[in-house]
């Protein structure tokens, strides 16, 4: 079995893992960070979104083995010193979510988007959340969040 | 996921060995297309080749008036590069246009092409661009590659390194995107270089092709008013639950006259 290492929200991690272990798996069940939720396990659904060196990636759809030597943020990377992530506290005020599994995802996908594009606007949020399903909230009042945690990201 | 054997070899040397040792192996760029299908156990390799790690693999370069883009080249990195916006903004735009945020960070042009879905993207603009696949043995024109539905002119073992595209003077992509997974439920590439004019349709059918007649129209009038009154036949064309033949040849006329336009 491969042996890899990698940073998990900052703490380094050596695992020994099997080549078919998907990355969300290792996460879920190996490193008990169960906030990456796996809706669809099909590449479909964005749930699962964690950050790989900074960037967004499905994580049913990367093996385990291939994180080896990454930087991975999870949702659980988010918060600092008990302190919710902007945009977390933007889905929160903006009442973005409803039954909160498509969330995590969600939150990831647009703290990346408002990190790779400081001028955000409606439309590209719109763009970037194509890959992220949510059944329950009719997605404006996610589209709405964004736009506001993008804006107290810029500070 | 049945198991299987990882490897994560350095140099196209070492994959080419390993290729040949395994049992039952296939190569792996970004996961996107193997990863779903092993899921499905509609592929068991005994050996995963991750190509991940090959720096001949890697990177995009301009040369006089050709654009070289590596096989491992993700789809986020060609729709951000400058270089590519310079040379050849609708590949550019084509990329940008691929799947998700996520899918575009993995998905690479050496795994799209290999697997030539039918209603991939980059197929039509490698058609209408005219350009080169660099394979560990040999260069293969585009046109040649592509030979049918999930099917390419590789060998068993042989790889794609890098894909090479001559400059036009004007080009442009339309695609009718399917709602959910963003692949083309059909898609238009035009491209003017000097003397000719190339339009290649993916999506419509089981592999990309050239619409022969809209070329000749917009040879001698490069506008969308040359394909007035040119209808596209419903012959081998698919038909599934997203649209019909006959919806899909309109969509050809649309989306080309489209491309036309935006090309300018
Ligand atoms: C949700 C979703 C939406 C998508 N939407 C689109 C879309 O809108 N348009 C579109 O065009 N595509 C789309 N795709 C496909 C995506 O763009 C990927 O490019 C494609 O899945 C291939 O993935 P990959 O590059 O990770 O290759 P892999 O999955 O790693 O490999 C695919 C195949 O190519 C072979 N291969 C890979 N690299 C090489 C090489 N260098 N030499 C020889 N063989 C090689 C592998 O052995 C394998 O058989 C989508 C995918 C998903 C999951
Ligand atoms: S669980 Fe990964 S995309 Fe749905
Ligand atoms: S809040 Fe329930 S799926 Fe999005």
């Amino acid at each position: 079995m491969p042996v890899i290492s990698l940073t998990v929200n900052g703490n380094p991690v050596t695992a020994d893992v099997e080549p078919r272990w998907l990355l969300s798996r290792l996460l879920r069940d190996h490193l008990g960070l169960t906030g990456t939720h796996v809706g669809c396990d099909t590449s479909q659904c964005g749930a699962c979104v964690i950050h790989v060196d900074g960037k967004p990636v499905k994580s049913c759809a990367m093996l385990a083995a291939q994180a080896d030597g990454a930087q991975i943020t999870t949702i659980e990377g988010l918060a600092q010193k008990g302190k919710l992530h902007p945009m977390q506290e933007a889905f929160r005020d903006n009442h973005a979510l409803q039954c909160g599994f498509c969330t995590p995802g969600m939150v990831m996908m647009s703290v990346a988007l408002a990190t790779e594009q400081p001028d955000l606007d409606e439309p590209a949020v719109r763009k970037g959340l194509e890959g992220n399903l949510c059944r329950c909230t009719g997605y404006q009042n996610i589209i709405n969040a964004v736009m506001v945690g993008a804006k107290a990201m810029r500070g | 996921m049945y198991e299987f054997e990882y490897h994560q070899p350095k140099s196209l040397e070492e994959a080419t060995k390993l290729f040949a040792d395994a049992d039952d192996p296939q190569f792996m760029a970004g996961g996107q297309t193997i990863i779903p299908v092993m899921k499905q156990r509609l592929a068991m390799p005994s050996d995963i080749i991750d190509l991940g790690k090959i720096s001949d693999l890697q990177g995009i370069s301009v040369d006089g008036g050709a654009l070289t883009i590596g096989a491992m080249t993700h789809h986020n990195e060609v729709a951000g590069s400058d270089e590519v916006r310079k040379a050849i903004p609708a590949l550019a735009e084509l990329a940008s246009h691929i799947g998700d945020p996520a899918v575009r960070n993995r998905g690479t042009i050496g795994g799209s092409i290999a697997n030539n879905d039918p209603a991939a993207d980059y197929p039509a603009a490698l058609v209408a661009l005219g350009a080169t696949v660099q394979t560990t043995s040999r260069e293969i024109a585009a046109e040649d590659f592509f030979t049918a539905m999930f099917e390419t002119a590789l060998d068993e073992g042989e790889m794609i390194v890098n894909v090479t595209f001559p400059a036009p003077e004007k080009a442009a992509y339309e695609k009718f995107p399917n709602p959910a997974s963003r692949y083309a439920t059909t898609g238009v590439f035009v491209a003017k270089t000097g003397e000719s004019v190339r339009v290649a349709v993916t999506g419509a059918g089981a592999c990309v092709f050239r619409q022969i007649d809209f070329e000749k129209a917009l040879l001698g009038d490069f506008s969308p008013s040359a394909l007035d009154g040119l209808t596209v036949s419903t012959d081998g064309l698919n038909s599934d639950l997203h649209a019909s033949a006959e919806y899909r040849a309109n969509l050809i006329s649309v989306l080309a006259k489209r491309a036309v336009k935006h090309a300018g």
